[in-house]
């Protein structure tokens, strides 16, 4: 406890760097993950064929390889400002969490009976009212379970960045290890933050999965 | 084709498809020539860049590299099923003094970063007097974390299964061991075993933390031959490299998961037809109960749906 107390300028930018990367790489996750899971399930051949290729090809990446190239190939191949290490890190965790957000929204898609649709327009209703009112609604319920499981992955991948310079709660063994300080005390400190987190999420979870409960 | 999103196409959403296809194509042919023309620009498809990779002694490199890799994957994979087991067993307890604690270290492993539990035992344990080396850091690390995740899946594939086949096996006599480890587990890790190996391919795609703890593996090879100034610093090709290396193992990977999966579907589509004949959540015990109306026993409830 006591480091928390004598470099809290340390871990509050510790806990910024962290929720920065969670945030941002949640944002461009969610966005690109719809438009991809969006193409993966469309009656276009070609978008579905990208959609695959793009989901089979970064999922099998590791995560540690995807930032090491935004970290160090990216900038020879793109002029970046100096020192945007973390935008890179965002950039980077955003893109490999958007195939988790696909799959579990095209997944999701699939627990929807083709019978619901069909009874949908048999009533005559046009695709925006299927869509509103029948099948997106039922998805959506059985997707925001595994899409929170996702968002913890997440939250714990972003300590990845921590090899490639990027401040946040994995580097700041580095800084406290410079400072003389007891670095076992430090890496623990971190993981109870990370379970605190963790459960926050999860209590989340649980939460909205009780009021999103699929009524079938 | 009828799906679930859309109605099977007419003349005029058939035109407005073959438009977003075309206009998918070229947007992807963009990005695609984007990438190429920096590439071509910064000069990364220069003899010189890619030079190094017509070495022998390279390539042995490499390949130390990506056998140091599957060392860490092959250990700490058949670690965390044993794990996986243990713990898995240790939740589905009767006594509430193993179930309990065993929950709480599932909980808590499964909460902590990889990366960090590298860093525990790499960097923090050597001040309490234990020093490892950074491959057994890898292993341990990945054991403990995916052996937590793998005893839920396991747990969950013993839960699903029909309240029956625990009956049955107490009925013909076998113990709480017995009942376990003849009738519960085989048929759950029969219907987990996609869900296993999608976990082994994490676990392969994990042992690249390594890097950052300095486990010479596939990406500290790359990291190595990429600065090398003699041969122009070909971090991107060897970037490129280890990455095809890594999609190849773990796609091979994967690819097992899918055909034991499309197995699995054949095997058990031959057995129940789901449509035709409607599989209950309801045991046998249970619908003689329901039938024996209100002087039966009190396990008479109506089923209810469990997990």
């Amino acid at each position: 406890m006591n480091q928390i107390l004598e470099y809290p300028d340390l871990w509050r930018d510790a806990l910024v760097g962290t929720l920065v990367l969670f945030f941002g790489g949640g944002l461009i996750a969610l966005v690109l993950g719809f438009l991809i899971g969006a193409m993966r399930v469309s009656p276009i051949p070609a978008a579905r064929v990208v959609g695959a290729v793009y989901v089979n090809w970064v999922r099998n990446t590791p995560l540690t390889l995807v930032l090491f190239f935004f970290a160090f190939a990216v900038p020879l191949l793109v002029t970046v400002p100096r020192g945007s290490f973390l935008m890179l890190a965002v950039i980077g965790i955003g893109l490999y969490t958007a195939t988790y957000v696909a799959e579990t929204l095209r997944s999701g898609i699939n627990t929807v009976p083709v019978g619901q649709a069909e009874a949908a327009r048999a009533l005559g209703m046009g695709f925006t009212q299927v869509m509103g009112y029948v099948v997106l609604p039922q998805a959506a319920r059985s997707v925001i379970p595994p899409m929170m499981s996702v968002f913890i992955a997440l939250l714990k991948n972003t300590t990845v960045a921590a090899g490639f310079g990027v401040v946040n709660l994995g580097s700041i063994r580095a800084n406290m290890s410079e400072k003389g300080e007891n670095q076992m005390i430090t890496i623990l400190l971190v993981m109870v933050a990370f379970v605190v987190l963790v459960l926050l999420l999860a209590w989340l979870q649980r939460v909205l999965e009780n009021r999103w409960r699929v009524a079938r | 084709m009828s799906s679930v999103l859309y109605d099977v196409p007419g003349p005029r959403a058939i035109a407005r498809n073959r438009i977003l296809g075309v206009v998918t194509v070229l947007v992807v042919l963009g990005i695609t020539g984007f990438v190429v023309w920096r590439f071509y620009d910064t000069g990364q498809f220069s003899a010189r860049k890619w030079e190094v990779f017509s070495y022998t002694r390279v390539w042995t490199l490499i390949g130390q590299g990506a056998l140091a890799t599957l060392a860490a994957f092959g250990a700490a994979a058949v670690g965390a099923v044993i794990l996986g087991f243990v713990l898995a067993i240790g939740r589905l307890s009767d006594h509430a003094w193993v179930r309990v604690p065993v929950g709480w270290v599932v909980e808590i492993l499964r909460a902590v970063p990889v990366l960090v539990f590298m860093l525990l035992l790499y960097y923090g344990l050597p001040i309490i007097g234990i020093r490892m080396p950074s491959y057994w850091a890898v292993v341990i690390a990945l054991i403990a974390y995916n052996g937590s995740v793998l005893s839920e899946v396991i747990r969950a594939g013993v839960e699903s299964l029909p309240r029956g086949q625990k009956e049955a096996g107490y009925a013909i006599g076998l113990r709480k061991s017995g009942v376990m480890a003849l009738i519960l587990l085989p048929q759950a890790i029969r219907a987990m075993m996609p869900v296993i190996v999608s976990q082994l391919v994490v676990t392969l795609k994990d042992t690249a933390l390594g890097f950052i703890i300095t486990y010479p593996e596939l990406l500290y090879t790359a990291k190595l031959l990429g600065s090398n100034a003699n041969y122009g610093s070909p971090l991107i090709q060897a970037a490129l490299v280890a990455g095809t290396i890594y999609v190849a193992m773990c796609l091979a990977l994967s690819y097992v998961a899918h055909r034991l999966q499309l197995r699995n579907k054949r095997r058990t589509a031959a057995v129940t037809d789901p449509l035709h004949h409607p599989v209950g959540d309801a045991t046998d015990t249970q619908l003689i109960g329901l039938q024996a109306g209100p002087v039966g026993r009190g396990d008479a409830r109506p089923p209810r749906r469990r997990g």
